[in-house]
C-alpha cells in the first residue's frame, strides 16, 4: 500500500489503540480458517476428532501422501483441470475483451452504442443463471462432459469488455492510432502491436480478476461435467466432502485437499499484489 | 485501411467529398458528382473493419450468453407431452404450455426458497458493507497502525474459492472438529448448533461474509483514496475531529460506491449456489431447494422438469436484470457521460 502524500504524515497522528485494534480483530476473523486448516491437515483421521484442532500434530506428510494415492493422484489432475480453465480461459478472455474494449474505444462505426449497450446489458445476466440454458444447448451439440463445455462459456466475459474499454480509452491515444493508420499499418496490427502493449497493465488486472473468477467457478463445472477426470478442483473436493459424509475417513483427505488448493491462488496474489487493482476492477473510474 | 475515421461523424459516407489522396482516382472513375459512394475502403474501414474485430466477442455472445436466454424462454413456454407409456418415437412431443410452466415454478417451495435468500441477503449485506466501510475508514485514518498487515489479511479470502470457504466454515461449524465447540464445551457452556435449520442461514451469511468484506472493503478504500488530502486538512483545521471527518465528509464521498457495492452483492445473494450446496453434506438443515438456484437445478436434473427450470430461471433473471438497470443507469453516467 502507498501512503499519500498527505501534509499530515502518519507518524505525526496519536495512535488509536482502538483503531488498530478493530483491523486487527478484522485480520485475525480473515485468518481463522486459514490457521484452522493448516493445523488440521497435520492430523491423522483419529486425532481429527479427539484432539483440540488448533494443536498441530505430525501427519501433513502422511495425509497428502495419502491425498496423491487417492485414486492414482485423481487430486492433482483436478488442481491440473483447474489451473488449465483458469489459465487458457483467462487468457482467450483477456484478449476477445482487449479487442472489442479497443474497438468499442478507438472507432467510430454505425451501431457502435448499440452494440455497447447490448453487450453492457450482459453485464449483470448472473453467469450462474445462464449455467444451466448453456449446458441444455451445448447438450444439443454433444459438447457437455468436456472441455470445451467449460471453457468456452467462461471466455465472453461483458464485464471485462467494459474494462478494457475503459482502459483503451485512457491508455491508448487516438493521435497514434491515426499515425499508425496513416503509414498504412492494417487493424490488427495496430492492435496488436501497438493498442495491446499500451494496454498491457490494465490487462493483467483483468487477467487475474478473470483467472479467479473461473478458478472459483463452481456450478458451471458442476453442472456440465459428469466425468470426474475433467473436475476441476472445486468440484472435485466438493465430491469428496460428499463420500466423506459416510465415511468421515475422508475428511482429512478433504482437508489435506482444501489446504493444497489455496496455495496457488494464494501465491498468486501475493506475488503479483501490485497488479489487483480494484478500483479498475469494480469500474471506479474517477470522476 | 487507408482511411481514417473522419470527424465529420455518421454523415461523412453521404458526402462526395474526397477524404482520402485516394479518392480522386475513384471519383474520375465513376464520374463527377456521384450519389451514393460504393462499396470501397470507406465502407471497409468504417463498418467491416470493425465489425470483423468485434466479430470473436459478438460470436461468443449470442452463442453463449443470447442464445441461451432465448431457448430458455422458448423452454419455459414448452411442456413435454407423453402419449400411452411414453415408449418408442414419436411418444415424446412437446407442446405449447402458455404460463402453465410459470404457475407450476412459482410455488410454495420456490416462494420459500426466495424468502431464505432474501433472509440471507438481510442479514449479509448490511453486515458486510458496514464491516467493510468500517475497515476502509480505519485503514484510511492515520491514527490506525498495521494497515498493510490488515489490508493484505482482510483481503485474502477473495483468493479462496466460495465452495472450499464453506469446506473450512462449515468444519469450523461441525462440533466434532470445530476448535469453538471444544473450547465452549471445556468451559462448561451449551453452544447453539450452527448447522441446525434455525441457524444455517447466519452460518452460510458468515461464509459470505468472510469472502466478500475484503474485496469491498478495497473498493470502498480505493474510492476514499481518490478524495484530494486538502479536504480533510481544512476540517481538521476547523477543529473536526477525525471520527467527525469519517462520518461527515468520507462516507458522503464514498456513497456511490457503496451503492454500486450494495447492488452487487445483493445480485450476488440471489445467486448463492456453491455454498448451500457444499455444506449439505455435512447437515440435515439444507434442503435441496434451500435456494432459487438450487430447485432450478433440481427440478431440471433430478426431475428432468425443464419446462418448471426454465421458468424459474426466467423469473430470477428477470429480477437480476431489473437490478442491473439500476446498476448500469448509475455507471454509465458516471464513465460515459462525457464520451460519445
Amino acid at each position: 500500500m502507498t501512503t499519500t502524500t498527505a501534509s499530515t504524515p502518519r507518524s505525526t497522528m496519536r495512535p488509536s489503540p482502538i483503531a488498530t485494534g478493530i483491523l486487527i480483530l478484522g485480520a485475525l476473523y480473515c485468518l481463522v480458517p486459514v490457521i484452522w486448516v493448516v493445523a488440521a491437515s497435520t492430523k491423522s483421521a483419529s486425532e481429527l476428532f479427539t484432539t483440540f484442532t488448533l494443536f498441530p500434530s505430525t501427519h501433513l506428510f502422511e495425509n497428502l501422501a495419502q491425498l496423491s494415492a487417492y485414486r492414482d493422484g485423481l487430486f492433482w489432475r483436478w488442481m491440473l483441470n483447474s489451473a488449465l480453465y483458469a489459465g487458457v480461459g483467462a487468457v482467450a478472455s483477456t484478449w476477445v475483451s482487449a479487442l472489442a474494449g479497443y474497438v468499442l474505444a478507438k472507432f467510430r462505426f454505425p451501431g457502435k452504442s448499440a452494440v455497447f449497450s447490448i453487450l453492457l446489458t450482459g453485464v449483470l445476466v448472473p453467469g450462474v443463471i445462464l449455467a444451466i440454458p448453456q449446458y441444455l444447448l451445448l447438450a444439443q451439440f454433444e459438447l457437455t462432459n468436456t472441455y470445451w463445455a467449460v471453457l468456452l462459456p467462461q471466455i465472453i466475459s461483458p464485464y471485462a469488455i467494459y474494462l478494457a474499454r475503459i482502459y483503451a480509452a485512457a491508455a491508448v491515444p487516438t493521435d497514434v492510432v491515426e499515425a499508425a493508420r496513416t503509414d498504412g499499418a492494417r487493424e490488427f496490427a495496430i492492435f496488436n502491436r501497438i493498442a495491446l502493449p499500451m494496454m498491457l497493465p490494465g490487462l493483467v488486472t483483468i487477467l487475474l480478476f478473470q483467472f479467479v473468477a473461473v478458478w472459483n467457478n463452481f456450478m458451471l463445472p458442476y453442472i456440465m461435467l459428469g466425468d470426474d477426470q475433467l473436475f476441476p478442483v472445486t468440484v472435485g473436493l466438493s465430491g469428496l466432502l460428499n463420500q466423506g459424509a459416510s465415511a468421515p475417513s475422508m475428511y482429512t483427505l478433504v482437508i489435506a485437499g482444501a489446504l493444497v488448493s489455496v496455495i496457488p491462488l494464494v501465491l498468486l496474489f501475493l506475488i503479483l499484489q501490485r497488479f489487483w487493482r480494484v478500483d479498475l476492477a469494480a469500474g471506479a473510474v474517477k470522476a | 485501411m487507408t482511411t481514417a475515421t473522419t470527424p465529420s461523424g455518421s454523415s461523412g459516407s453521404r458526402t462526395g467529398v474526397p477524404e482520402t489522396p485516394e479518392e480522386p482516382i475513384d471519383t474520375a472513375v465513376l464520374g463527377p458528382a456521384p450519389r451514393r459512394r460504393p462499396v470501397g475502403h470507406g465502407f471497409r474501414a468504417r463498418v467491416l473493419t470493425p465489425y470483423g474485430m468485434l466479430a470473436p466477442a459478438i460470436i461468443l455472445f449470442l452463442a453463449f450468453m443470447a442464445a441461451p436466454i432465448l431457448y430458455t424462454v422458448v423452454l419455459s413456454f414448452q411442456r413435454v407431452q407423453v402419449q400411452g407409456l411414453g415408449l418408442g418415437s414419436g411418444a415424446r412431443t412437446t407442446v405449447f404450455a402458455g404460463f402453465a410452466n410459470y404457475v407450476a415454478a412459482l410455488d410454495a417451495e420456490f416462494l420459500a426458497s426466495v424468502g431464505r435468500v432474501l433472509l440471507y441477503g438481510l442479514i449479509l449485506v448490511p453486515t458486510m458493507l458496514g464491516l467493510a466501510l468500517l475497515f476502509a475508514l480505519l485503514l484510511d485514518s492515520k491514527r490506525s497502525r498495521a494497515t498493510r498487515f490488515s489490508r493484505l489479511v482482510i483481503f485474502l479470502p477473495y483468493a479462496v474459492p466460495g465452495v472450499i470457504a464453506s469446506l473450512l466454515w462449515g468444519f469450523l461449524y461441525l462440533p466434532a472438529v470445530s476448535p469453538f465447540y471444544f473450547i465452549t464445551e471445556a468451559l462448561g457452556i451449551d453452544a447453539p448448533t450452527i448447522l441446525s435449520s434455525g441457524l444455517i442461514v447466519f452460518g452460510l451469511a458468515n461464509i459470505g461474509l468472510w469472502g466478500g468484506v475484503g474485496f469491498n472493503m478495497v473498493v470502498i478504500y480505493t474510492s476514499l483514496k481518490a478524495v484530494p488530502s486538502d479536504i480533510y486538512e481544512a476540517a481538521r483545521l476547523d477543529g473536526c475531529s477525525e471520527i467527525q471527518i469519517a462520518l461527515r465528509i468520507k462516507v458522503p464521498i464514498v456513497f456511490p460506491a457503496l451503492v454500486m457495492t450494495g447492488l452487487f452483492s445483493l445480485i450476488a445473494t440471489l445467486q448463492v449456489f456453491a455454498e448451500p450446496t457444499t455444506l449439505r453434506p455435512l447437515t440435515n438443515a439444507l434442503s435441496t431447494t434451500w435456494s432459487p438456484l438450487m430447485k432450478v437445478y433440481r427440478d431440471a436434473f433430478t426431475r428432468d422438469d425443464l419446462g418448471s427450470a426454465a421458468a424459474t430461471s426466467v423469473v430470477i433473471a428477470v429480477v437480476s436484470l431489473a437490478l442491473s438497470f439500476v446498476f448500469l443507469r448509475i455507471v454509465q453516467k458516471r464513465a460515459f457521460g462525457q464520451e460519445d
